[in-house]
């Protein structure tokens, strides 16, 4: 073993660390001016999309709508029968004329479960919901299937020239107590 | 035969299917290695199909069966059976090689990593041709159910939502709409997404596995083939005009009549056992439905914690173990509810129409 053979052992210098680059490079885009580009096109984003969203908004409100008028006239009311429920306004305005001992009431057609129409099965003398199968009597009480409340009734009076006037845009709900208001069944 | 239908029409009531389907179940998983055995399965499905092939000779149930609209839910009673059985099956396979301690069939088979493309690109595109074959010929061939336009004071009777919504409508039938149309199904997504972050446990992962998930698997079919497909099924060939349940082999009758007459815990406990007069007050009318919500979802997870969750509680933490317990313990609330209202006619075990707060 020769002392020219013996492999270096000492370590090699590292290598020279770069020398700090401090050109002074102006930037094309400052701080400040970046920020109120941002700010000017955030703005401009939320301009564009608020006027988007009011567009939206406003279609869901129809230029013309044909829906039948909230109040109707339902003949005298010496035309309904006791214990007899009257279909004849269900198609057209969602509501059943009902004769019972007490008077007459107007019952909305929608199942107070998820709205759909139920059916009113003469037989039974019951209105049969065919979504989830509640059951209402003659009354509007329910007292089948998954429906929380009654039927709605709607408001209802005699016009000036006697015959019945059903107010849809005024309800009574059970739940609430407000059977017992004279304007929610007709006493004949 | 009449005897046999006359029988069949007569147990078919959604109480008595589903406790039959629920024992079905847990048999089938406790005795899962005998089940899944091709010959056992190959015999079950064919006394299925024969089941089938008789009843196709009645009308009532050849109508309900091939109906447009029910027929993709023939389709899917099928691929279900069959993908739980192979899953099953290979699960089941693995245990016992994992019980001679061999290696599983996945990492037998292959350790090297397989590129996406071409071998799963592939498949899609194959898959994704034959179905599409599938959808054009069955579109060409069975007309779709399109029914006269949509008037709003008009409800078909009896009204189905699409096939995939009726396990979702069977629960409306337990449940007010807020819970069955938009809690509960919330729940279900959620629950869904908050699996891996539940089960963090590695065991079954790449490979099929029932021995070391039992559990897990054991609840996810619950939920998934009882109260989802099983409820499907029974919406789909089983509910009639007026939502009333139908045999079978029975005659969809507009007039069959069921008594159905509910009442609300409230009127129970103080009108029919107190024999008081319903408190005018909602909270003091409500206050045994209250308690009991209050008992179910309050304290039975502390106790559930210390007894019989002990160690996954240990294992989970408060915060995993709390979401855990609500997600388990709303899905069994539904069962639950359902046999209250089949047994005690009970409507809602807290009801205040006044606020739309149902429970
Ligand atoms: S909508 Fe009438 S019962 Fe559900």
């Amino acid at each position: 073993m020769s002392e020219e053979q013996k492999p270096p052992t000492t370590p090699t210098p590292p290598p020279p660390a770069p020398a700090p680059t401090s050109l002074p490079v102006q930037p094309t885009m400052t701080r400040r001016k970046f920020l109120s580009w941002f700010a000017l096109g955030w703005i401009a984003f939320s301009a564009a999309m608020a006027g988007f969203l009011t567009s939206i908004v406003r279609f869901l409100f129809p230029n013309v709508l044909f829906e039948p008028p909230m109040t109707f006239k339902a003949g005298l009311p010496s035309e309904y029968q006791v214990g007899k429920v009257d279909e004849r306004f269900k198609i057209k305005y969602g509501v059943w004329i009902v004769r019972s001992a007490d008077g007459i009431f107007a019952l909305s057609t929608v199942c107070t479960h998820l709205g759909c129409t139920p059916n009113w099965l003469d037989a039974e003398k019951k209105f049969k919901c065919p979504c989830h199968g509640s059951g209402f009597r003659m009354s509007g009480i329910n007292f089948e299937g998954p429906a929380p409340r009654p039927l709605e009734r709607f408001k209802i009076e005699l016009a000036d020239d006697g015959q019945v006037l059903i107010d849809k845009s005024k309800s009574f709900h059970q739940e609430k107590g407000e059977w017992s208001d004279p304007l929610s069944i007709l006493k004949v | 035969m009449d005897a046999f239908k006359q029988f069949v029409n007569n147990i078919s009531s959604p109480q008595v299917l589903v406790t039959l389907a629920i024992i079905f179940f847990f048999v089938y998983l406790k005795f899962v290695r005998f089940f899944t055995r091709t010959p056992v399965f190959l015999a079950m499905l064919g006394l299925f199909l024969a089941f089938c092939g008789v009843s196709l000779t009645d009308e009532h149930f050849r109508s309900v069966v091939t109906m447009p609209d029910n027929v993709p839910i023939v389709g899917m009673i099928f691929l279900i059976i069959f993908f739980t059985w192979l899953s099953l099956r290979k699960a089941v396979d693995n245990d016992i090689r994992m019980e001679r301690g061999e290696p599983t069939f996945e990492a037998s088979e292959s350790k090297d990593k397989l590129y996406t493309w071409p071998h799963l690109v592939y498949i899609e595109l194959l898959c994704m041709i034959i179905a599409t074959i599938v959808l054009v010929v069955w579109a060409i061939y069975l007309k779709a159910p399109l029914e006269a336009p949509a008037n709003p004071t008009v409800s078909p009777n009896p009204s189905k939502a699409p096939w995939y919504f009726l396990g979702l409508q069977e629960m409306l039938v337990y449940f007010d709409p807020w819970i069955a149309g938009v809690l509960l199904p919330s729940m279900i997504i959620i629950g869904l997404m908050a699996i891996p972050y539940i089960d963090r446990n590695p065991k079954g992962s790449g490979y099929f596995s029932f021995k070391e998930r039992k559990w897990i698997i054991t609840g996810f079919l619950f939920g998934f083939l009882i109260l989802w497909i099983f409820l499907i099924i029974l919406g789909t060939f089983l509910r009639g005009p007026n939502w009333n349940f139908f045999g079978p082999y029975e005659f969809w009758d507009v007039h069959k009549v069921v008594p159905l007459v509910n009442v609300n815990l409230s009127e129970l406990i103080w009108v029919k056992w107190l024999g008081a007069g319903l408190p005018k007050f909602f909270l003091q009318r409500e206050i045994f439905g209250l308690v009991m919500l209050a008992l179910y979802f309050g304290v039975m997870p502390l106790v559930l914690a210390k007894t019989v969750f002990r160690k996954l509680y240990m294992e989970m933490g408060m915060i995993r173990y709390s979401l855990f317990i609500i997600f388990l313990l709303v899905l069994i609330a539904l069962p639950v509810k359902m046999y209250l209202r089949w047994m005690f006619n009970l409507k809602y075990i807290v009801a205040v129409p006044e606020y739309f707060f149902n429970i």
